[in-house]
């Protein structure tokens, strides 16, 4: 089937802002459904609230709008329950790790088979422009006008310190690296996390004077660099992309199986 | 009956009428008064080729159990008061998405930690009104170990037929009480399946156009239909809508499914009650120490009656009127502040006529603890 | 039959909330009987004073909790000052002759058996101390036949169906002849 088939058309255009990196994640994820030949009916896109929730809406596939930061827990019961399903978990910042960094962490450890997208904008966007976990400190929103204090996670070493067996990061700007890291995330067996580096500039942008959405997206090819580079080992400040992990451990559901099994026999 | 026999608490009469009425999920956090129920189903779920987790907190056990349950499996939780708190903003959006599932609360008494380990009958109304926003909701509870038993089933089976999270709200008493249980044989009692959609595949399914009988035929995640589930207002789609009219109407139903079926949905036990004109209206625990009392007045020729609301919530207000009709007073007995006789006297005429009975330390309210307050009202030395 | 109404006590442990289901379930399943079981949780595991209230009756049991025990069986010194007062006056009191040394002005009949040293000659740990006492309450009142008692044994832990029924049997031979 075409890109075309996986999106509701009828529900676009969608709410997103212009120039906003969302529309990107969800371009390149259909890429990702399409290249590797998933049935649409073997897809779950369970979500939580904010403006990276509303992508499961647009997607044609079943899909679970729910509440802030608790996709994954939702996502949890789908899978236990019916374990041949594909679930992809989209989630913001916020959600990821402030109201539903509990869910995320434990998601995590548990290592059950999900596919968690977080898309990094750094702000809420979707109330106005209020600081994240992610924002950082001295970075400026509607709830920081005076410099944040609050210092920000960095959400690949969360993943990693928690137990997620694969976890990548990427950027708007490197589409075809996204939509590759998110194949791989979606077809490896356990807990995988991509983080998605994904603009706002209606807020954060804005807020932070890092001007439109194309000079984001510069500022992603500029300050970030591929894992192992040689430009990454020469200028530790810039942002590593590419897979920090990438493991086999026992996946959860997989174990609850064996354990069905052996308590019938 | 003609099933096998044990001697169980409340906690497990409850996990074997989950279980016989096809219960397939469970996930929850420990919590007394209600952790054997976990404890139990973690051993029993995978025999049964169900599923058993233990969630990081409430929030997340309640929405794995909205998640389970729409791929089709019948799913439920338990657990106490703080955790019922924790529970209640998924808990609403079970009632905004008709998500069937069923959470049993075994009430300890509160506010906050309270007293972990005692009874108390306060989260009545938190059932009613415990999440945000205009809905409604189905409660039922009952006071014996059979009891318990049947009402669970009934829970499954009202959770399916009016797609809706059902709460079971028993007490400490009865969860952690030990009696006889005679466990039906397959079949004995109705269970009602899923109502699945008839629509084939390719053909348009509307997953919130409710059919004449004001039903919703549901799909299973992972089946041939893909539709949205959102805790938005939405329309026939289960697609988020902000149109006037879409929300009123899907308001409507939501509240109207359940309210104008009071009636079908009460569930009650009445003793005595032909030509009581004392009238006792109780539930769960406390209803054993009025049945205790009752008998005794019996016995001594006083024309004392019970009726035992299995139904909290909708509240039968008709059922509560046809039975107090005759009745010179009326007396609800109840570990709380009231929250059932302010309903009561919501639905009778003579509402000056209705009489708390209440004990709130912790203790189960005592026969002789409501025989020496309805004596006081009496004002008779019997 | 007259309700038999019975409060046990001990500390944590001790088994005292087993040896009540036991009780009760061998009545209401083997017997035909009616009997509820409760327990009062306090937070401790271990030590302190647990208490079960089991009532048996050959007709309907509405209130589930003892508040004037017929029987009382105290298996250490703080549940018999916890408890001790309680018994209905005329009851039963059954403790262990070595945990528990009561005051005078009881009301009620004072069986002080020695069920701890019993049990630790025979088997060198106190683990069927619990047992043993059941034993020793079922001599002592007749509630329910040993018959049931070891039923109930039986199908609840079958992997210690011998020494299970062996520490009955002591029970019910300490009681022997002190039956009212």
């Amino acid at each position: 089937m075409a890109v075309r088939d996986f999106i509701r058309e009828r529900f676009f255009p969608h709410i997103w802002c212009p120039g906003c990196g969302h529309g990107t994640t969800l371009n390149a994820l259909l890429h990702a459904f399409d290249e590797l030949g998933l049935d649409p009916c073997s897809l779950v896109m369970v979500s939580g609230i904010g403006c990276s929730a509303r992508i499961s809406g647009y997607v044609n596939v079943h899909s679970m709008h729910t509440l802030h930061g608790r996709a994954l827990a939702f996502a949890t019961g789908i899978k236990l329950a019916r374990q041949d399903l594909n679930v992809v978990v989209p989630m913001g910042d916020g959600d990821a790790t402030a109201i539903g960094g509990n869910h995320f962490i434990h998601a995590a450890r548990r290592n059950i088979n999900l596919t968690a997208i977080l898309m990094n904008n750094r702000i809420y966007g979707m109330t106005g422009g209020q600081y994240s976990p992610m924002s950082g400190a001295g970075t400026l929103a509607t709830t920081a006008p005076y410099g944040n204090i609050d210092r920000d996670f960095d959400a690949v070493k969360l993943a990693e310190g928690a137990g997620a067996t694969f976890v990548a990061r990427s950027t708007t700007y490197h589409v075809k690296e996204l939509c590759s890291l998110l194949k791989k995330a979606i077809l490896h067996k356990g807990f995988s996390v991509v983080e998605v580096m994904t603009q706002c500039p209606t807020y954060f942008g804005r807020k932070n004077r890092l001007g439109d959405a194309a000079d984001m997206l510069r500022h992603y090819r500029d300050h970030t660099a591929p894992l192992d580079s040689p430009r990454l080992g020469e200028n530790p400040g810039l942002i590593p992309r590419g897979i920090f992990v990438n493991r086999e451990e026992p996946e959860y559901c997989e174990s609850y199986e064996a354990i069905i099994r052996r308590v019938k026999e | 009956m003609n099933g096998k026999e044990c001697f169980v608490q409340g906690n497990e009469a409850c996990v074997r009428g989950a279980l016989y009425a096809g219960l397939k999920f469970f996930a929850g956090y420990p919590i007394t008064p209600s952790t054997e129920m976990a404890e139990l189903l973690s051993e029993l779920l995978p025999r049964h080729g169900g599923h058993f987790v233990q969630m990081e907190d409430e929030l997340a056990s309640m929405c794995a159990v909205i998640g389970a349950s729409v791929t089709g499996c019948k799913s439920m939780t338990a657990t106490s008061g703080p955790g019922f708190s924790l529970m209640q903003e998924a808990l609403g959006y079970a009632v905004m998405a008709e998500i069937p599932c069923v959470v049993a609360s075994v009430q300890r008494g509160g506010p906050s930690t309270g007293l972990a380990t005692r009874v108390a009958q306060g989260d009545v109304n938190q059932a009613r009104w415990g999440t945000h926003g205009e809905h409604s909701i189905i409660a039922l509870t009952a006071s014996g170990i059979q009891d318990v038993f049947s009402i669970t089933v009934e829970a499954f089976n009202m959770a399916e037929t009016y797609r809706t999270p059902v709460i079971l709200l028993f007490d400490e008493v009865v969860g952690h009480m030990r009696e006889k249980l005679l466990l039906p044989v397959e079949g004995e009692v109705p269970v009602v399946s899923r109502l699945r959609t008839a629509v084939k595949q390719g053909v348009n399914y509307h997953p919130y156009l409710p059919r004449e009988d004001g039903r919703l035929p549901m799909s299973d995640f992972g089946g041939v239909h893909r539709y949205n589930v959102t805790g938005l207002y939405h329309d026939i789609w289960g697609f988020p809508t902000e149109k006037p009219e879409e929300v009123e109407k899907l308001l409507y139903h939501l509240v109207e499914k359940i309210e104008t079926r009071a009636d079908e949905i009460a569930r009650w036990r009445e003793y005595f009650l032909d030509d009581a004109k004392l009238v006792f209206i109780s539930y769960g625990s406390a209803a054993r120490s009025v049945l205790h009392l009752v008998t005794t007045l019996r016995g001594k020729g006083i024309r004392a009656g019970l009726l035992e609301l299995q139904t909290l919530w909708p509240f039968p207000a008709n059922l509560v009127r046809s039975r107090t009709e005759q009745a010179r007073h009326v007396y609800v007995v109840e570990m709380n502040m009231g929250q059932v006789c302010a309903q009561v006297r919501q639905a009778v005429p003579r509402p000056d006529d209705v009489f708390l009975i209440n004990r709130v330390d912790g203790q189960l309210i005592t026969p002789t603890d409501i025989g020496n307050v309805m004596r006081v009202v009496e004002g008779r030395g019997f | 039959m007259e309700k038999y109404r019975f409060l046990l006590s001990g500390s944590g442990g001790q088994g005292i909330i087993t040896m009540a289901i036991l009780l009760a379930e061998a009545a209401a399943i083997y017997e035909g009987l009616t009997a509820v079981q409760s327990q009062v949780y306090g937070p401790e595991a271990r030590g302190g004073a647990t208490r079960s209230d089991v009532i048996v009756s050959d007709s309907a049991i509405l209130f589930p909790k003892v508040t004037q025990p017929g029987v009382l069986v105290a298996l250490n010194q703080s549940s018999f000052m916890k408890y001790g007062n309680l018994v209905r006056p005329g009851g039963l009191l059954l403790t262990d002759s070595r945990m528990v040394h009561p005051g005078g002005g009881l009301d009620a009949r004072h069986v002080a058996l020695p069920l701890y040293e019993t049990v630790m000659a025979e088997f060198g740990r106190a683990q069927a101390l619990n047992i043993c006492t059941l034993g020793a309450l079922i001599g002592l009142t007749g509630v329910i036949s040993p018959s049931s008692a070891e039923k109930v044994l039986e199908q609840r832990f079958p992997r210690a169906a011998e020494s299970n029924a062996r520490a009955l049997r002591l029970g019910l031979e300490l009681a022997a002849g002190r039956a009212a």
